[in-house]
C-alpha cells in the first residue's frame, strides 16, 4: 500500500496533474475570496468555499480520470495483479495518493481565514469547520471519480462521465423542483431505477437469474409499500434527489452547523465507491 | 514445485483452457509451446493469479494461488506478454516501486535492484525514460522486474516476440543463465527457441496439454529418419532403374522439375538410414551416374509437434492415428499452421546453416506476430 502510494505521488508530481489540480483549486478559491471577502467585505470565509465547490465539477475528473483507466490501457494492471498485494491495498493506496494531492492546496487555503482575521472579525470555527467539510466532500467526489475511472480504459471517457455525474449531483437540488412530486411519479421512477440497477447487476455478474430475481423482489417490495401507505411516496423523488446531493449537504456547514450525519454520509459514499472500485478491478480477473 | 490440477477456463461457451494438469519441479527450464490462441497466456495468467480459473487449482510450493495469493505470489516473478511498464518512469524508479511492492526495503532493496540491473544488463539505460528505450531493453526491464524479490519461479510469457535476432539471442542466453538458479517457465510459439533452451517441453493445443516431456524423448516419439533426398542429372526412369535392386525402399517421389536437375525423395523403412544412403551412393556409382547432392531428412521436434497437433485434432474427429502419418496430410497441416515456418532440417555438410536458418525463421515469425498485433 505504501509502495503504491509513493509510486502514485511520484507519478502525479512528475506529470502536470497535481499542479493543474492545485492551481485550479487555488485560483478558484482565490477569486471567491477576492469577490466575497475583499470586494464585498464579508467576513465569512465559508461562503467562498460554497462558491469554490463548483470547480470540483472540472478538477476532480481531471485528477481521477487516469488513476485506474491508464493502468488498464498500459496493461500495467497485470503487474498489480501479479504483485503480492491485494486489490484493496491497490485501491486504497491510489486513493490516499489522490487525497494527498488534494490536501496540499487545501493547506494553503487554510491560511486564508488566519490572514483575514488580522483585518477584522472572522468566524474561525465555522471557517475551519467548513474547510474540513470541504475536504471530506471533495474526498467523496474523488472516490466517485476513482470508481468511474475503474469502469473504462479510456481516460477521456472517464473524465466525461465524471464531469456529467458531478454536474448532475451539483444541480440535482435545482432539478428536483422540476421532477414529479406525486406518489405515482415516484413509483414509476423507483421502478425505473430498480430496472437500471438490475441491468447493472446483470452486466457485472453475467448472472441473469440473480439480476431478474433482485429486480422482481425490489419492485414487489416497492409496490407493496405503495399500496400499504401511499402518502409516503408523495414528494419522495425530489426528497431523494436532495438527500443524495453531496453539495446540498455542504450548505449546512456553510450555514454554521457542523452536521455529523452529513459527515457520516460522505464517509459512507467514500467507502461504498472504493468498495465498488475494488470489485470492478477484481471483476477483470473473473471476466 | 508447481502443481496444476485440472485447470479449466471458460469464457461463455468458449473453452480457452481445458482440464490441464501437470507438475513442475525445481531447477529446470520449462517451455510452453503452442500456436497463437492455444491457451498458453491464459494458463500462465491463471498460474500467476492474474486471472481466475473456472475450475481447478494451482499450487505454488503448497500455497494455493487463489486462497493464499500473498504467499504464492511472493514465490513467482511474472513477465506478461505485454511488459507492464510505466512509460514515464526510468527503469530505476520502476524497479524501486516493484521492489517496494514486493516488500523489499532499505539496503536489501538497493542491493537487489543493483543485482537485477547487472543480471539483465540495463546499467546504461537505468536513468532514461522507459518510453525512450528500445523494445529489447523494455523486455529486459520487464524481466528485471520479475527477478526482484528473488522468486523461486520465473514465468515469462513470450519474452522474445518482436525482438531482432541479436536481442533474441541475448534474451535466450539470459533465460539459460536464469535457469541455473531458478525454475524458469516460458512460453513461445517458436519451436527452435523452445528446442534450444528447454529441459522440458509442454505442448498445448486448443486448450489441451498434448505432450509434456524432454525434447529428446519427444523426438523419439516419431519414427527413425526415413527419407533421403537426392539431386541428380539422371532421368526419372534411370533413377528408378538404378534403385530397383536396393531393398527397403518403399517409395520414390520425384519433385517437379524446375531446373535441368532432378530431385527425388527416397522413402525407406530400414532402421539404419546410412545403410540405405551407402547403397544408393554405390548404385549410382556403379551405373556411372552422378549424384550431385544427397541429404537425409531427419525427424525433428517440428514433425513431432505437427504430428501431435494432428493427432489431437484427429482425436476430436475420431480419425485413426495412422492417418496422421500420411505425408500429404502432414503437409497440409503445416500449411495451415502458418506460425511455424516449415523448414527442412537437413543434415548436410554445412550444419551451421541450420542455426542461421532458425534465426531467420524467428525474425519471420516475430514480424508476423507483430503484424498480427497491428
Amino acid at each position: 500500500m505504501i509502495a503504491i502510494l509513493k509510486h502514485e505521488l511520484r507519478t502525479y508530481f512528475h506529470s502536470l496533474t497535481a499542479y493543474v489540480f492545485g492551481a485550479f483549486l487555488l485560483a478558484f478559491v482565490g477569486i471567491g475570496a477576492m469577490l466575497y471577502n475583499i470586494q464585498a467585505a464579508v467576513s465569512n470565509f465559508e461562503f467562498v468555499l460554497n462558491f469554490g465547490s463548483l470547480i470540483f465539477v472540472v478538477i476532480v475528473p481531471i485528477l481521477t480520470m487516469r488513476v485506474i483507466a491508464e493502468e488498464k490501457k498500459q496493461k500495467t494492471d497485470q503487474l498489480l495483479y501479479s504483485l503480492p498485494i491485494t486489490t484493496t491495498q491497490v485501491v486504497i493506496g491510489k486513493y490516499l495518493a489522490l487525497l494527498t494531492v488534494y490536501l496540499i492546496p487545501l493547506c494553503i487555503i487554510c491560511l486564508y481565514p488566519l490572514i483575514f482575521s488580522n483585518f477584522g472579525d472572522v468566524y474561525l470555527l465555522t471557517a475551519y469547520g467548513s474547510i474540513l467539510a470541504f475536504f471530506i466532500m471533495g474526498s467523496a467526489l474523488i472516490a466517485i471519480g476513482v470508481f468511474i475511472s475503474s469502469l473504462t480504459e479510456n481516460q477521456g471517457f472517464a473524465a466525461g462521465i465524471g464531469i456529467a455525474v458531478i454536474l448532475l449531483n451539483y444541480y440535482s437540488v435545482s432539478l428536483s423542483e422540476y421532477v414529479s412530486s406525486t406518489a405515482y411519479g415516484a413509483i414509476i421512477a423507483m421502478c425505473l431505477i430498480i430496472i437500471v440497477l438490475g441491468a447493472v447487476i446483470n452486466h457485472l455478474t453475467k448472472n441473469q437469474k440473480l439480476a431478474y430475481g433482485i429486480c422482481i423482489i425490489l419492485i414487489a417490495g416497492t409496490m407493496a409499500a405503495y399500496f400499504v401507505d401511499v402518502t409516503k411516496f408523495e414528494g419522495l423523488l425530489p426528497n431523494i434527489m436532495k438527500k443524495l446531493s453531496l453539495f446540498e449537504r455542504f450548505n449546512v456547514f456553510v450555514n454554521g452547523a457542523f452536521d455529523l450525519t452529513s459527515i457520516v454520509y460522505y464517509v459512507t459514499v467514500i467507502v461504498f465507491f472504493l468498495f465498488l472500485s475494488v470489485q470492478s478491478l477484481e471483476k477483470r480477473r473473473y471476466n | 514445485m508447481i502443481n496444476v490440477e485440472h485447470l479449466t477456463k471458460r469464457y461463455g461457451d468458449f473453452t480457452a483452457v481445458n482440464d490441464i494438469s501437470f507438475e513442475i519441479n525445481e531447477g529446470h527450464v520449462y517451455g510452453f509451446l503452442g500456436p497463437n490462441g492455444a491457451g498458453k497466456s491464459t494458463t500462465m495468467n491463471i498460474m500467476t493469479g492474474c486471472l481466475s480459473a473456472t475450475e481447478g487449482h494451482v499450487k505454488i510450493y503448497g500455497y494455493d494461488i487463489f486462497e493464499e495469493p500473498k504467499m504464492a505470489k511472493k514465490l513467482i516473478g511474472y513477465l506478461p506478454e505485454h511488459p507492464p511498464l510505466y512509460m514515464n518512469e526510468t527503469p530505476l524508479e520502476y524497479l524501486q516501486f516493484v521492489g517496494e511492492a514486493k516488500g523489499l526495503r532499505g539496503a536489501e532493496l538497493k542491493q537487489q535492484i543493483d543485482q537485477v540491473i547487472q543480471l539483465t544488463k540495463i546499467q546504461n539505460v537505468k536513468n532514461r525514460r522507459i518510453s525512450a528505450l528500445s523494445k529489447g531493453y523494455k523486455q529486459r526491464v520487464g524481466i528485471a522486474q520479475a527477478l526482484l524479490g528473488n522468486p523461486k519461479v520465473i514465468i515469462l510469457d513470450e519474452p522474445t516476440v518482436g525482438l531482432d535476432p541479436i536481442q533474441i539471442i541475448e534474451i535466450r542466453d539470459l533465460i539459460r543463465e536464469l535457469g541455473k538458479t531458478h525454475t524458469v517457465i516460458f512460453s513461445s510459439h517458436i519451436l527452435s527457441e523452445v528446442q534450444a533452451i528447454c529441459d522440458r517441453i509442454l505442448i498445448i493445443s486448443k486448450g489441451k496439454l498434448i505432450a509434456f516431456d524432454e525434447p529428446e524423448n519427444l523426438e523419439k516419439l516419431l519414427l527413425a529418419p526415413s527419407e533421403i533426398i537426392i539431386t541428380t542429372d539422371a532421368t526419372a526412369e534411370e533413377v528408378r532403374d538404378i534403385l530397383a535392386d536396393i531393398s527397403h525402399i518403399v517409395d520414390i517421389i520425384f519433385e517437379e522439375k524446375t531446373s535441368e536437375y532432378l530431385k527425388a525423395h527416397i522413402k525407406t523403412d530400414h532402421d539404419n538410414i546410412y545403410d540405405i544412403s551407402r547403397a544408393v551412393f554405390s548404385a549410382f556409382a556403379s551405373k556411372g551416374k552422378i549424384l550431385l547432392e544427397m541429404s537425409l531428412k531427419k525427424a525433428n521436434l517440428e514433425d513431432v509437434f505437427i504430428e501431435l497437433m494432428e493427432s489431437s485434432d484427429n482425436d476430436s474427429t475420431n480419425n485413426s492415428a495412422d492417418e496422421s502419418r500420411n505425408d500429404s496430410f502432414r503437409d497440409s497441416a503445416s500449411e495451415n499452421f502458418n506460425n511455424i515456418e516449415s523448414k527442412e532440417n537437413t543434415t548436410d555438410i554445412n550444419s551451421t546453416e541450420n542455426d542461421i536458418n532458425s534465426t531467420y525463421i524467428d525474425i519471420n515469425s516475430a514480424e508476423e506476430s507483430e503484424a498480427a498485433g497491428k
